[in-house]
């Protein structure tokens, strides 16, 4: 995600149209306009993909890869139409690179599963991040249970970027795989993915990224990125729970073992033994979600439609102002880089009277929705020195205005607290 | 807002600020700690018992004003009492809290306050994790008296010393 030179003054987006697009954004909560800032978690979905997996179900679902009839293959052609997308959506460049998961969680077992075991054993080096998502966290701490490998964790300074002055120390000769996410769900930090790259490829050692928050709310790149694993969760970029997506560079995915056996995946079965289909579907046992690709589909036309740099764009114009607003808040602490530059669209904060689960309820009563909690990064609360923080996290149908009903909110809680 | 001046009660926002059990036990029996590993919130409870009774307590929690509050609660009504008494208010807060009515008759002091959580069910766990922490402490000390506590998804207890 590179930085894009728009004045932070100005969004490009329309917002009043956009919102247009989204039904869920008429509904009223607690009796107060939905102002959703929840966004980190999982987006809120158009109609254009809520009525893309509707025609679906009501006009081509079958089974795919397997029936010879009519639906079959449109049902076919529509979920591996998908796959073309996705491929020009992070900007690779051969779709059967492509394999579809249940999200990003799945898409980072499957490779801690297929290629971990395979090709890792005591005493290689596994390199994270104290900021990892459990997501990209648990499955390597698995790994190393089962391999005898070992886990290194590269620390933050007290803006919450990642030490890269001392990747020397954490990168060496032992370092097989290195691990990170390239958008903090927790700090909101846009770690630079291609200095670490750049380390991990002088000792050989491949790299992974963590896309979950990267991929909703920029250009994604996987080949200037320079990493060989991109994982992602498109129900977090306007698509529907259920699918995931992971890319690997091809000759990686053909040298690696099976993740999950079934349907699907084989070439040849016989009482004994079995032979694999080729990538990617030999990764994607099991019938598919082939409506939640479709609508995966639709998203993806959503997102390119408005163009990933004017997503970025309008997310540093509404978090620019979002800080602003924050800092005006003597009481309010937040964490992680203070410039909008090296921040997506999120910011986590404290309120040094309140707990973040009673500023969530509070807030929630004035309609806006945010969280509050360890944000599935246990490690870097403890780092941070916190149990949890609350967290904003905003989107293409939020506008500044956004911004002012959660700082109305907050101080709302003030009042709630007698402060 | 209704809901939220029935949560927030000035008596449970006087708890949050000044809590009961803070004070340091000397020389405690049992060392237990309290997660909530959906939220992150933590408590640390030391009991010195002595005779059957809870002769001293000291609660240490990091979390939100309700589990503070409801904390503080305990160590208010608790320093003193009977292990049977403790157990046996652990299971009426309990019930209470899971939509039962308090007992006829019952006087459940400042616990009364924290009736508001109801209307806000993620919230009661956060209410319980001290009373978990306890029934899990007490089944340290004595597992005749409590037997096999229940496991609960949102809480996970840690024994330090026992």
């Amino acid at each position: 995600m590179n930085p894009v030179d728009t004045q932070a003054e100005t969004t490009p987006l329309d917002v009043e149209r956009i919102r247009q697009d989204f039904p869920i954004l008429r509904r009223k909560v607690r009796g107060k306009p939905l102002v959703y800032l929840d966004n980190a978690a999982t987006s809120q979905k158009p109609q254009s993909v809520i009525d893309a997996i509707s025609h679906h179900y009501s006009h081509t679902n079958a089974n795919v890869h397997r029936g010879v009839h009519c639906l079959a293959e449109e049902a076919t052609e529509a979920y591996e139409e998908v796959r073309r997308k996705v491929c020009r959506f992070i900007h690779a460049d051969d779709p059967t690179s492509i394999v579809f998961t249940r999200n990003t969680t799945e898409s980072i077992n499957l490779v801690a599963h297929a290629w971990g075991r395979k090709f890792l054993a005591e005493d290689d080096e596994v390199v994270l991040t104290v900021m990892e998502h459990h997501s990209n966290l648990v499955p390597w701490q698995l790994l190393a249970k089962d391999t005898g490998c070992k886990l290194r964790f590269i620390d933050i300074d007290d803006d919450g970027h990642l030490r890269t002055d001392r990747l020397d120390e954490y990168i060496t000769d032992k370092t097989k795989l290195v691990c990170m996410g390239h958008v903090s769900n927790a700090l909101g930090t846009i770690n630079s993915v291609r200095t670490i790259a750049c380390a991990a490829r002088a000792v050989g050692a491949l790299v992974l990224v963590d896309g979950a928050q990267s991929a909703p709310h920029g250009p994604v790149n996987v080949e200037t990125l320079d990493c060989d694993f991109y994982a992602y969760s498109p129900h977090k970029a306007l698509g529907p729970m259920g699918i995931g997506v992971l890319w690997a560079r091809r000759d990686l995915l053909e040298e690696m073992d099976p993740f999950l056996g079934g349907g699907e995946m084989i070439r040849n079965v016989t009482l004994e033994r079995s032979t694999w289909a080729g990538v990617p579907h030999k990764f994607e046992a099991g019938t598919p979600s082939v409506a939640d690709a479709v609508g995966l589909g639709a998203a993806t036309d959503y997102l390119m439609d408005i163009g990933m740099e004017n997503i970025r764009a309008h997310e540093k114009y509404i978090i620019s102002y979002a800080m602003e607003r924050l800092a005006e808040l003597p009481f309010i602490r937040f964490f992680g880089p203070r410039d909008p530059v090296d921040r997506c669209g999120l910011v986590s904060f404290i309120d040094t009277d309140i707990h973040p689960h009673d500023l969530g309820t509070i807030v929630d009563q004035h309609g806006v929705a945010i969280r509050a909690g360890h944000h599935c990064a246990k490690p870097l609360m403890h780092r941070l020195g916190v149990v949890a923080t609350a967290r904003a996290s905003f989107y293409i149908y939020n506008d500044r205005n956004d911004v002012d009903a959660l700082i109305d909110s907050l101080l709302a809680a003030r009042k709630v607290f007698g402060l | 807002m209704a809901g939220l001046d029935e949560l927030y009660r000035e008596v449970i926002l006087d708890h949050y600020r000044t809590p009961h059990g803070a004070k340091a036990v000397d020389d405690p029996n049992v060392e237990v700690e309290g997660h909530n590993p959906l939220c992150g919130d933590e408590l640390v409870m030391h009991l010195d018992i002595a005779d059957g009774r809870i002769r001293g307590l000291h609660i240490d929690p990091r979390g939100c004003s309700i589990s503070v509050a409801s904390a503080s609660m305990l160590a208010q009504q608790l320093e003193g009492a009977s292990l049977e008494d403790a157990l046996a208010l652990k299971k009426t807060f309990q019930s209470v809290m899971k939509g039962a009515e308090w007992p006829e008759g019952f006087d459940p002091g400042d616990l009364e306050a924290l009736e508001g959580v109801k209307k806000f069910p993620v919230r009661i766990k956060c209410a319980l994790l001290a009373w978990m922490t306890l029934e899990q402490a007490l089944a340290e000390y004595d597992y005749d008296l409590v037997g096999e506590v229940e496991a609960d998804r949102d809480i996970e207890i840690v024994t330090k010393k026992s």
